[in-house]
């Protein structure tokens, strides 16, 4: 087991991956990881050939993860001037070729959203993640999940959609990274992973396998036009047939991304009667709501999207079937339970139960409006 | 050679040629000086051999269809985010020669942040800066750029210093920034002015070849329309009364000693705090 010389204040549990491989060896079973560092590591680990970043809380310590480990690997580490600075960056490095991640919080992934609508119309990858806080406006540093529908639905201008990722422990979130690096390139399409103030602080033992992922030379890079016509990155099209067509074309590759990369997890779901629906942290606390349910003899189970696009609908509306109420459990004033209601329309009563500004649902909490929906559904049922 | 003596078809020699990397004829309106630009841009890539490793940033402004004039490997940006993007085609693409190509409204209102810290960071690519003092694209409203006094269609009056504020000459600003190898700022109101042009773009590529640092050529430019002249009073206009406020020049040529004698960060600077 090698560990890489420590930055100044590190502490002495981390571990990195050796120089030049992405890889321990031999890999301990676990080792303590904060989730901020484990995904940086993660997207070294997956051959990211270049970081862009801007200091927020709270995913700095994903920042500076890259600030030391990127140079080690001869690799592109940039602290940029702003938010807006560095996804543009990003645009112009995934331009040529670059394998590219950025990261943010909350606020600064507003002032992302314009070159992310840029880097869909261009078809450039990139995986953005976004730990996110809560808001809105500077709001505060705690965990929240009011960027749900920011991410979901649009996050920028124009007719556009990016996958989705919610890792709901920072096992899941090494794993992801990688995934996003490959929906990112298979489609050629920015991917968002989805993650907040508590998987990124929080620190979990995790198996430090992180995986390494082929690289190949796509034929739309920029490297300059030597003994070909000139290859030219863009969004616009002035003509409104043309644009149309474009657009088109981009719908038909999210048509393909609905299709094939649907991811969910279900626990508990066979007998339920009362299903909840939560991701990233509020489905720690439902999984914990779960089993407290079932200790009173509440038939609870628990539906976990791990793609919030594409939405796992039909996923849900399966585990749904013979339930009695759906209750969706999430870190904000109620913005995922949009997509259950479409998802079940109509087929059984949903309900919802959020906490909002850094506030995260307690179990007991849960369990509560498990009884409450649980008692409409019997009267609305009657 | 008198009139009397013809030139023959074997001493026929070629007065212009058509430089290869200007792949379409432009779309820009009659006097506009993104043109003369273009030729210029597209001559010194030639002379110098880089066509086919040169990545092209463009803009969003008149010359957002830079690309295709250009036959060049080409990516768009937002408005205002040249300086940003190339910094990730660059700092991925060290072996790559890199460019910017921007307006007044884009380089110096938008993205004043994107180019100071390319600048500050001394990036090794080429910006090319063109300044017509208003903004084109969108129908002639003021520039950060705009001469005092200037009608345009959001200064109707002219423009009030004291309610919006003084031209702002960038150049001279980022001459400053000690990662700024090379800057200068050269015209295109007659053909003396353009051929200057062209030995300062050529610079500011050779500069990146090196690779020494950032290099900046801000080109004063026409805008015939956004100004309400003629192609030629436009090209006065540029020559008696932008020259005069923007004076053509080299600020900055480091690797040959050329840099303004200004404090730099750490070393105090008697003239400063001399008299106090
Ligand atoms: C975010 C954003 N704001 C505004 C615009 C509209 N816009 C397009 S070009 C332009 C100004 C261009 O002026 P300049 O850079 O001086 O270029 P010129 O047309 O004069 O060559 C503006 C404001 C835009 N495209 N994007
Ligand atoms: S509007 Fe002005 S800058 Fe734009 S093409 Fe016409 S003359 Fe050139
Ligand atoms: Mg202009």
């Amino acid at each position: 087991m090698t560990v890489v010389d420590q930055p100044a204040g590190a502490r002495p549990h981390l571990l990195a991956s050796p120089s030049g491989t992405g890889e321990v060896d031999p890999p301990p079973d676990r080792v303590l990881m904060k989730g901020n560092e484990a995904i940086a590591e993660a997207a070294v680990a997956a051959g990211c050939d270049a970081y862009f970043g801007y200091p927020i809380t709270p995913q700095a310590e994903l920042l500076e993860w890259m600030a030391r480990r990127m140079p080690e690997e001869g690799r592109v580490f940039v602290q940029a001037e702003s938010e807006l600075a560095a996804i543009n960056m990003a645009l112009g490095a995934s331009a040529a070729g670059a394998r590219v991640l950025v990261s943010s919080s909350s606020p600064g992934i507003s002032l992302m959203a314009e070159a992310m609508s840029y880097m869909a119309g261009s078809r450039l990858p990139v995986v953005l993640v976004n730990v996110m806080r809560g808001g809105p406006g500077l709001g505060s540093i705690g965990a929240a999940q009011g960027d749900y529908l920011q991410a979901t639905k649009g996050h920028g201008h124009g007719d556009y959609k990016v996958p989705v990722l919610a890792p709901s422990s920072i096992s899941e979130a090494i794993d992801l990274v990688r995934d996003s690096f490959i929906l990112a390139e298979r489609y050629r399409t920015p991917v968002i992973l989805l993650a907040d103030g508590i998987l990124g602080q929080a620190m979990e033992p995790v198996a430090p396998t992180f995986q390494r992922l082929e690289k190949s030379t796509p034929d739309w890079i920029l490297e300059g036009a030597a003994g070909r016509p000139p290859r030219v990155l863009k969004s616009l099209h002035l003509q409104p047939e043309a644009l149309e067509e474009h657009d088109l074309a981009l719908q038909a590759v999210y048509e393909r991304i609905a299709a094939n990369e649907q991811r969910w997890a279900g626990e508990q779901l066979d007998d339920a009667e009362i299903v909840l629906v939560a991701y990233g942290t509020a489905a720690r606390v439902a999984r914990t709501a779960v089993e407290r349910a079932r200790a009173e003899g509440m038939p609870a189970g628990l539906f976990r999207p791990i793609t919030l696009w594409p939405y796992p609908a039909q996923a849900l509306r399966d585990a749904a079937r013979g339930a009695r109420a759906v209750l969706a459990v999430e870190m904000s004033a109620g913005q995922m339970v949009e997509d259950v209601r479409l998802a079940l329309e109509g087929a059984v009563p949903v309900y919802h139960h959020g906490r909002m500004g850094g506030m995260v649902p307690s179990p007991d909490g849960v369990v509560d409006a498990m009884r409450q929906a649980w008692a409409m559904s019997q009267e609305s049922g009657r | 050679m008198t009139a009397a003596e013809p030139i023959t078809e074997q001493e026929g020699r070629t007065i212009y040629r058509r430089p290869l990397l200007l792949s379409n004829p432009t779309t820009y309106c009659p006097g506009c000086g993104h043109g003369i630009v273009h030729r210029l841009l597209a001559e010194v890539l030639e002379e110098l051999d880089l066509g086919a490793k040169t990545i092209l940033v463009g803009s969003v402004g008149c010359s957002v269809f830079a690309y295709d004039f250009l036959a060049l490997d080409s990516v768009e940006s937002p408005h205002g985010r040249a300086a940003a993007v190339a910094t990730g085609v660059k700092r991925y693409r060290p072996d790559k020669v890199v460019l910017t190509y921007q307006g007044d409204g884009d380089l110096a209102a938008i993205g004043t942040a994107e180019i100071v810290h390319a600048a500050a960071r001394g990036e090794r690519f080429t910006v090319i800066f063109v300044n017509n003092g208003i903004y084109g694209m969108t129908g002639g409203q003021m520039a950060p750029t705009t001469l005092a006094g200037q009608k345009t269609t959001s200064s109707p009056r002219g423009r009030d210093v004291q309610s919006q504020g003084y031209p702002l000459p960038v150049t001279e600003m980022l001459s400053l920034l000690p990662g700024v190898q090379y800057a200068a700022r050269a015209s295109v109101c007659d053909p003396g002015h353009v051929g200057k042009a062209k030995q300062a773009i050529k610079r500011a590529f050779e500069i990146q070849l090196e690779g020494k640092g950032f290099s900046i050529v801000e080109v004063l430019s026409t805008c015939p329309v956004g100004w309400g002249l003629t192609p030629s009073e436009s090209m006065e206009r540029l020559r008696d009364t932008v020259m005069t406020a923007y004076p053509v020049g080299t600020f900055v040529d480091r690797p040959r000693g050329i840099a303004p004698k200004l404090p730099q960060p750490g070393s105090p600077n008697r003239s400063i705090t001399e008299g106090f």
